[in-house]
């Protein structure tokens, strides 16, 4: 690994939360650690956690202050090589060997030739990872929930994640101009395979407290008062702690946030807190066992 | 440091974590990049580089908490100026023994502390949120109350016990919560329950804050390694579930949900994935239309096979009632993935609880209506195996056919009673598996009272899950 210097980005974690703060987004120490680490040490990092906490917002704001493009791989079931790494335009290889075919006699090729010509770079199809790795500006690479994948597709990415290469049998091994840097995020829904955990930094980003989710919302929802903010924070983090299907994420709260703030609430009563929960809750079980627990009538 | 590190990764694969070799090299790489003076950072880092699950964090922090425990006094904000690699696990510690109350107290305080200003200065911590009076207060509280004795081998749970006893937060917090009340006139109980929850997260700051203090001197008095061996506590994944504390069982919860997500998209995929339908015509030569009409990709239609049914006979007497319940609970998380699901208990008579699940999306109040209302009591109240399943067969055995798979849960110790291990044989033959679950480690098995040997012939398989490992291993492996 330490064999290519490159130039750091950051001088220390401080920085890195300064600057992410600088571009809206308030990481916790954690964060900024790992992000400032993966960058010293040039490796991915795997950013795990509940839906909606900014685990892809992550990767977007070191982007966007790093000055890099985000080239971005949004994994799913059934994706393959063809989609993540590259593909051959095998209709352009089929029109060039057409071509060749209809000038018989002089001018064409031998089989030898016309093999090699087909399997140029201009028949190369680039997918995201072999973009990010062929990128001559700074890139950012993210690979969005990589728990959807099939086990075996994960090892795809192996080689790219430790080496920073991408082996193409007809061409040889394509190597990173400049080291990206990579995020993977994960929703927990399988275990990943050791192999590649062991290739990344490991990142786990839960609820923020009551003090940082405040001034999340602070920052996200412009115009937003501070007590209404306060009891935004607090109320949520109530929330949290009930046994509910599914809790309310931090992209929820800012949604809700914004209602009030449409709503134009300066600060928020029971009533309004019920009649608007369903911004909050996904399940009509949950709306009623949190208006239950909130107004003290508890079955 | 390398020393310390190598110790400190030694302790966590003891504990269970899966820490590589490679992710050794990381983290001794990761920390000649920061400053390791500053403690948070340098536990970020360490845990970035050696755990690689969330399930594990809790372990790492503690025996973080252990190895680089924070020597020098003060409030646990000064944390960034201590010396990380002054607090060698390995050297025993100078000043050997335990202080004396009040003795080498930091700034405030002071030794001749009485029990009011302790009591006025927790008041004042937890009102005003103050983490410097905490930590004080949790110093104080620790040489007040813990009555720690050098060299006992515990792992401070006991002290802890003590400490939190004298200060009495339960009443400080309905107090303080009174307090709110009439200083702002009336409360409405939205009010009243965000006071509540802010002022128990205080509090549970402050007990942190005491735990920490505790084990912060159990370091210096019988050095990190020791410690660390006394107060490691399993993984969740193998917490033994029929002997799980309160907490542990809090925590084996907690687990379910995450396990039971997972599991349900193993078993999806498993099922879509476990071979191809048959060949989709239509859409293979609308393919090969691009390739000039030669069928180079064929298309297959998505398979669509059964979903199992499954029946569940939990045995819910004492000794294994709380197995059983976490596992109806994970088998009716993962419902979706059966196309039916039915659920009997018994101890000595037996009753159907599938309605119990039908009316409500919350698997944990169904399992806790069962306790009180199935009726499951038919003579003593004893397990009796024999007549339970001999019930079974009587009135619900017809419904099993060969889409059923049944899975019998319980530890088959039958105070000596017939075991009818019939109904088991009758039942392997109709339906198409039989599985039997017990939560007894397999060296127990036929001791004593345990007639499990009787009934295994007849069962597909037997089974110990002891953890939530096993379980996870074995509904994996189910569909």
């Amino acid at each position: 690994m330490s064999s290519k210097p490159a130039t750091p980005r950051f001088d220390s974690p401080q920085q890195v939360a300064d600057e992410l703060a600088a571009v809206d987004y308030l990481s916790d120490h954690a964060i900024a650690s790992t992000v400032f680490l993966s960058d010293r040490l040039q490796k991915p990092v795997l950013v795990e956690g509940p839906a909606g906490t900014g685990k892809t917002q992550l990767a977007k704001s070191v982007a966007e202050l790093t000055g890099a493009r985000l080239i971005r791989l949004q994994c799913y079931e059934g994706l393959d090589e063809s989609k993540a790494l590259y593909e051959w335009n095998y209709r352009k290889q089929l029109l060039r060997i057409q071509a060749s075919q209809v000038g018989t006699g002089e001018g064409s090729l031998d089989w030898n030739e016309l093999e090699e010509d087909i399997f140029d770079e201009s028949f190369l199809l680039t997918r995201p990872l072999l973009e990010a790795i062929r990128a001559e500006d700074p890139v950012v690479l993210l690979i969005d929930e990589v728990d959807r994948v099939e086990l075996e597709t994960e090892a795809l990415m192996l080689e790219i994640l430790s080496e920073y290469q991408v082996s193409i049998p007809e061409l040889g091994t394509v190597k990173a101009k400049q080291i990206p840097m990579v995020f993977l995020t994960s929703n927990n829904t399988r275990e990943l395979s050791e192999a590649l955990k062991r290739r990344c930094l490991f990142l786990h980003v839960g609820y923020p407290d009551v003090e940082r989710e405040r001034l999340i919302v602070e920052t996200r929802v412009p115009g937003i008062s501070q007590e209404l903010a306060e009891q935004i924070a607090q109320i949520v983090r109530t929330l949290r702690s009930m046994d509910l299907k599914k809790v309310p994420s931090v992209s929820e709260t800012i949604d809700w946030a914004q209602t009030l703030v449409v709503l134009g609430k300066d600060s928020i009563s029971e009533e309004d807190t019920i009649a608007t929960l369903h911004v909050l809750l996904k399940y009509q079980s949950d709306i009623e066992r949190a208006t239950a627990e909130l107004t003290g009538t508890r079955r | 440091m390398l020393d310390v590190l190598n110790t400190f990764i030694v302790e966590l694969r003891q504990a269970g974590l899966p820490v590589s070799l490679t992710e050794h090299v990381d983290a001794a790489a990761a920390i000649t990049h920061v400053d390791i003076a500053d403690r948070a950072v340098f536990k970020d880092v360490l845990r970035a580089t050696l755990v690689k699950s969330e399930d594990h964090t809790a372990a790492f922090d503690l025996a973080f908490e252990v190895f680089f425990a924070p020597r020098s006094l003060g409030g646990e904000g000064d944390e960034a100026s201590e010396d990380v690699s002054g607090e060698l696990g390995d050297t025993p510690p100078d000043q050997t023994g335990l202080r004396g109350p009040g003795k080498g107290m930091g700034a405030g305080g002071g030794s001749t502390m009485s029990a009011e200003e302790l009591a006025k200065m927790l008041e004042d911590a937890i009102r005003n949120d103050d983490a410097t009076l905490r930590a004080q207060v949790a110093q104080q509280s620790v040489a007040r109350f813990a009555g720690m004795e050098p060299g006992r081998p515990v792992g401070g749970t006991y002290y802890l016990y003590r400490t939190l006893r004298n200060l009495e937060l339960d009443q400080l917090l309905e107090q303080l919560v009174e307090e709110r009340r009439s200083l702002g006139g009336s409360m409405t109980p939205l009010q009243e329950r965000l006071a509540r929850d802010e002022l128990g997260a205080r509090i549970d700051g402050l007990k942190q804050a005491i735990e920490a203090e505790i084990r912060r001197r159990l370091v210096e008095d019988r050095g990190a390694e020791a410690l660390a061996r006394s107060v490691r506590k399993p993984l969740p994944e193998d917490i033994d579930v029929m002997h799980a504390t309160r907490d542990e069982m809090a925590t084996l919860q907690r687990a379910l949900r995450p396990l039971s997500r997972k599991l349900a998209v193993r078993l999806a995929r498993k099922r879509r994935h476990g071979r191809k339908g048959p060949l989709d015509f239509r859409q293979t030569v609308r393919r090969s239309l691009s390739t000039g009409g030669v069928p180079i990709d064929p298309r297959y239609r998505h398979p669509r096979p059964a979903k199992p049914e499954m029946i569940v006979i939990a045995d819910i007497s004492g000794s294994v009632a709380s197995f059983a319940r976490f596992t109806l609970h994970l088998v009716y998380a993962i419902s979706s993935q059966f196309s039916k699901v039915r659920a009997f208990v018994f101890v000595d008579g037996i009753d159907e609880v599938t309605h119990f699940f039908d009316h409500s999306d919350d698997p944990g109040a169904a399992v806790s209506r069962i306790n009180t209302e199935a009726n499951v009591v038919w003579i003593d109240g004893h397990s009796d195996y024999g007549h339970a399943f001999r019930s079974f067969h009587e009135r619900w055995g017809k419904d099993v056919n060969a889409r059923t798979s049944v899975l019998i849960l319980g530890d088959a110790r039958n105070n000596y009673h017939a075991s009818e291990s019939w109904v088991i044989a009758d039942l392997q033959a109709r339906a198409r598996h039989v599985y039997w679950l017990n939560p007894e480690p397999s060296s127990y098995w036929g001791s004593g009272d345990s007639i499990v040997g009787e009934y295994a012939p007849h069962c597909d398989r037997v089974v110990e899950v002891r953890t939530l490992r096993q379980l996870e291993q074995f509904v994996g492996e189910l569909a």
